[in-house]
């Protein structure tokens, strides 16, 4: 249990309203495109209309003479200073500016800087690219053909194939599936899609060649890790690059890789001993920067006559585009996608997994999930649904037989992962409970009678956050370890700093609760600063859920460091020993004489003022939290369907989610976030795709055709919560901000895939457009 | 370059003067000549309602319109709606509903929201949620916005209703 402290303290459990609010309600945040320079030029991007093309010649002559252009950096440029190529964070390379050919339609092939943003678009249209087209690849099943073209020419292996990856056993699940009575499988592909945060990617690359540094404003999710990169690949000396990251409007991914504008901002900067400001616009963000997922999954559930789950057989094929660009722990090149057992006991699994280039966008990004985690859910989520139809079973009534059951954790799943902590079942009781379950099956059947369509569906999804432990996890050999540094001032007020980077979690109020809890220095008290790599601890970034697990962690133990000083500090005050103290949140105080206390503020001005003879002056703390295991968030989604049979159009009409995300830091912020990843599961599972024609056209390149909801096609969402806190944590925390996103598709695809079953439907593919439920409609004969 | 032409507009309640090229986007205008950086940029297609503002009242689109065409006009952005050091209740009921997160989108949806209350002082749910569907937010899914505009409808009815009370009460 957690001691509850009073909300003037608002410590953990306190619906705490943001600190961070003030200034952007105010219009004072400070993006990266509001940072303003003295003597500041501007960057544009030339890129490829070519989906696969032939580099034959770039001119800048007619460029270069436009009034107010500074210089243009080209390919050929780079190559010189052996920067035409820079690593990925999955073992490959990606091209800066294009050298000999262009992979994908908009990859960048010169870089124009000029004086303001009107002249350097104008100078980019005039810079004259000649291309050769050159055979086109969209589908990743052709490119794994052996005649396919090969897309890259630079790697030694003559093919399109990335990877192969596999985990679990093969063969006993082989056995399984050939003496099995029931079997039950899909086909599903998880579109690409795009993150798309509302504020697009950019920095300002500011070189002082007067003192040798490098300052670089961007929207990093990770700005250490950007960092390490830069002097890694520049050859800077680290510390002489100081990254800071502002304030960021979203992330969800999307600011985890180092694009090629940061680079060639860089190279403008120390070219030419200004700051270069870059910043993108929509289009070449949804076109160029960290796609996510292009998965195409096969997935194949063996199980009893009585729906007793026996094994599960995962097949894919992943498109990572044309540089394996994925952002993902470097030894896993298909993220922790092999959670896909889901929240189901398996005997025996088998997943696999293959990579290939095609001429797409690179990327491979984790949208606002860990790691590849939303595929895998929505796949379970999905199967799980076809085998209730094969064995004609409520697929609630087969989620229940099949769960782990919460005596059984820590739990060893059949794929390699240790869960934490569950109680799927309760999740599961709640949001039927809650939803009305049992009156709405009755509905639907009444319904059906009366030809109107109405579906429920179910998700019960488990996630796995935070990486994470050192052993497992690095991102280019890194560990995946994050870190807190806590300063209490003489007058008892506080300053932490973090090696994450909040985009709008809401970090500057959330961890100043843990503070509050730990010390009982009021969480107003508490300045959190984060992004700065000059004066912040460092850590690997916020993204995988992983800022709670990590340096929500590392807050709570740095802040036990600096109590158990303030504890000799206070024995010394109250002239007793440290055991004969006792601690509530706030003050130690003498046991049994709770009139005989100290308060922290009282200890923190004697840390610098009456300190122990010998002891250390200040009091402050830092910690590296190498978390011991992966947190396993999870819970229940339910959602009412209706489809219009007219237009095809599906209506959400109730969206009940149970969340359990262990114990809860602030419930306002959880609750904001829950809403906004199921918003964007809505936008996936009915609107979002980036796609492409077979020329290699990108369909989906602006927010004319990516669509995403409005508050009017938004529905109202119902939320819950259950609580199994992780035993692993520090206090018991798990994170949440992408549970709604993994575990909502799912919910949807079951929903509308449930009121059009009985026409013998087992499988849409997202996104559901209306379009794809009239051909269905049409198709079964329900209309004409 | 084209001749560069003057620009004479109001910008929440000051008199301003440039001269500025005639393809200037009134966005550009606001956020890097007159330094207002609280209105964004988040599309190039005229969708996400980022830069919103208002001209003479109306909600436009100010990454649609070129800065001339605001000439003679008043401008109010997001750094026009608190008045003498109070914020409006605008602003209080999306820090007190949270009805932001990331805050980008923040100051495109106060001023949609502000001009919704101008002609709408009670919206319902569904009124607020047509009221802002020229805005897009990535983080909120919209329904502590839907929430706070609410908030702030309801504090300026009261508001509005104390000094009939207190005449009342004489």
């Amino acid at each position: 249990m957690i001691h509850k402290t009073s909300p003037e303290v608002g410590g953990m459990g306190h619906p705490l309203r943001r600190k961070e609010d003030s200034r952007f309600i105010q219009g004072k945040g400070n993006y990266v495109d509001d940072v303003h320079l003295p003597g500041m030029v501007y960057g544009q991007m030339v890129r490829s209309p070519y989906a696969h093309a032939r580099l034959k010649t770039v001119n800048t002559e007619k460029a270069k003479k436009l009034p107010g252009v500074l210089a243009i950096i080209t390919g050929e440029d780079l190559a010189k200073a052996n920067l035409a190529w820079m690593p990925t964070l999955s073992h490959d390379k990606q091209m800066v500016l294009a050298t000999g050919k262009v992979l994908f339609q908009s990859q960048e092939v010169a870089f124009v800087i000029a004086e303001d943003r009107y002249t350097a678009a104008d100078a980019a249209e005039l810079v004259e690219v000649e291309y050769e087209e050159l055979p086109v690849l969209v589908d990743p099943q052709k490119a794994m053909d052996p005649g396919a073209p090969v897309l890259r020419e630079d790697r030694e292996q003559k093919n399109n194939h990335i990877f192969h990856w596999e985990v679990g056993n093969r063969k006993a699940t082989d056995d399984v599936f050939q003496k099995a009575p029931v079997k039950a499988s899909v086909n599903a592909f998880f579109q690409r899609c795009h993150p798309a945060p509302l504020e697009t990617c950019g920095c300002v690359a500011d070189f002082n060649k007067a003192t040798g540094k490098l300052t670089v404003y961007m929207t990093s999710q990770a700005p250490h890790a950007h960092r390490t990169v830069f002097a890694l690949v520049g050859g800077i000396p680290e510390q002489n690059i100081r990254v800071i990251s502002p304030d960021i409007g979203g992330g969800f991914g999307n600011k985890v890789p180092v694009y090629p504008g940061y680079v060639c901002a860089i190279v403008a900067s120390l070219t030419l001993g200004v700051p270069v400001k870059w910043i993108e616009t929509r289009s070449e963000n949804l076109q160029s920067t960290g796609f996510a997922r292009d998965y195409h999954m096969t997935a194949e559930i063996a199980a009893d006559r009585d729906g007793k789950m026996q094994a599960l057989r995962v097949k894919t094929l992943a498109d990572h585009g044309a540089f394996n660009a994925a952002a993902q722990p470097t030894k896993f090149p298909a993220g922790l996608f092999s959670i896909c057992t889901g929240s189901y006991d398996y005997p025996q699994a088998f997943c696999e997994v293959d990579g290939v280039y095609t001429n797409k966008a690179p990327g491979g990004i984790a949208y606002r999930c860990s790691f590849r985690v939303t595929e895998a859910a929505y796949l379970i989520e999905r199967v799980v649904d076809v085998l209730a139809l094969e064995l004609k079973m409520d697929p609630a009534e087969l989620r229940r037989k099949n769960f782990i059951p919460p005596d059984r954790f820590p739990y060893e799943s059949s794929l390699g992962w240790t869960y934490d902590s569950g109680n799927y079942e309760a999740a599961m009781k709640l949001a039927l409970d809650k939803i009305g379950y049992a009156e709405l099956r009755k509905e639907q059947a009444e319904k059906r009678k009366k030809g109107e369509l109405m579906g429920i569906g179910i998700s019960s999804f488990t996630e796995i956050v935070g990486a994470g432990p050192a052993h497992t996890f690095d991102i280019l050999g890194i560990k995946m370890f994050d870190s807190c540094e806590i300063r209490i001032h003489p007058t008892g007020k506080a300053i932490t700093r973090m090696g994450t980077k909040s985009q709008g979690q809401g970090h500057e109020t959330t961890y100043a609760q843990i503070v509050a809890q730990e010390l009982g220095i009021p969480a107003n008290d508490v300045t959190v600063e984060e992004g700065d790599t000059d004066t912040a601890p460092y850590g690997l970034g916020t993204y995988a859920s992983r800022s709670t697990p990590t340096s929500g962690a590392a807050t709570a133990i740095a802040a036990r460091k600096i109590r158990d000083k303030a504890k000799k500090i206070a024995a010394y005050m109250l002239e007793c020993s440290e055991n004969d103290l006792e601690w509530e949140p706030g003050k130690f105080y003498v046991k049994g004489a709770p009139s005989k206390a100290k308060t922290i503020q009282e200890i923190a001005f004697a840390a610098y003022t009456n300190m122990p003879p010998g002891m250390e002056p200040g009091l402050e703390a830092v910690d590296y939290y190498d978390p011991p295991n992966l947190t396993f968030p999870f819970g229940t989604y339910a959602c009412v369907v209706d489809i219009d049979k007219g237009t095809g159009e599906v209506k959400v009409r109730r969206f009940v989610a149970v969340d359990d995300c262990g114990n809860i830091i602030n419930p306002m912020i959880v609750e904001g976030q829950i809403h906004g990843g199921l918003t964007e599961g809505l936008a996936i599972a009915f609107m979002q795709q980036i796609d492409y024609d077979e020329s290699g056209n990108v369909q989906g390149g602006s927010f004319q055709d990516y669509l995403l909801p409005t508050a009017v096609e938004t529905p109202h969402w119902e939320t819950d919560k259950t609580c199994t806190p992780s035993p692993h944590h520090p206090f018991g925390a798990k994170g949440v901000g992408e549970s709604p996103n993994v575990g909502s598709p799912a919910a949807f695809v079951n929903a509308v895939v449930d009121a059009l079953s009985h026409l013998g439907v087992k499988h849409i593919d997202m996104p559901i457009a209306p379009w794809k439920v009239w051909n269905i409609l049409k198709e079964k004969g329900v209309i004409s | 370059m084209a001749k560069k032409q003057l620009v004479r507009v109001k910008v929440n309640g000051r008199d301003r003067e440039v001269e500025v090229e005639p393809r200037l986007l009134l966005i550009h205008f606001i956020r890097e000549i007159l330094q207002l950086t609280g209105s964004h940029i988040g599309c190039d297609t005229s969708h996400c309602g980022a830069c919103t503002v208002l001209l003479n009242g109306k909600t436009v689109k100010s990454c649609t319109m070129f800065a001339v065409q605001a000439d003679g006009g008043e401008i109010m952005t997001v750094e026009g709606l608190m008045k003498d050091g109070q914020l409006h209740p605008l602003q209080e009921g999306f820090k007190e509903e949270h009805g932001l997160q990331c805050g980008f989108c923040t100051p495109g949806m106060l001023m949609s929201s502000y001009a919704l209350l101008q002609h709408n002082a009670k919206p319902s749910e569904e009124d607020v949620r047509w009221g802002i569907s020229g805005n897009l937010c990535r983080c909120t899914g919209y329904q502590n916005i839907v929430r706070a505009v609410r908030f702030a409808a309801n504090k300026m009815a009261t508001a509005e209703k104390k000094p009939e009370m207190a005449e009342v009460a004489k």
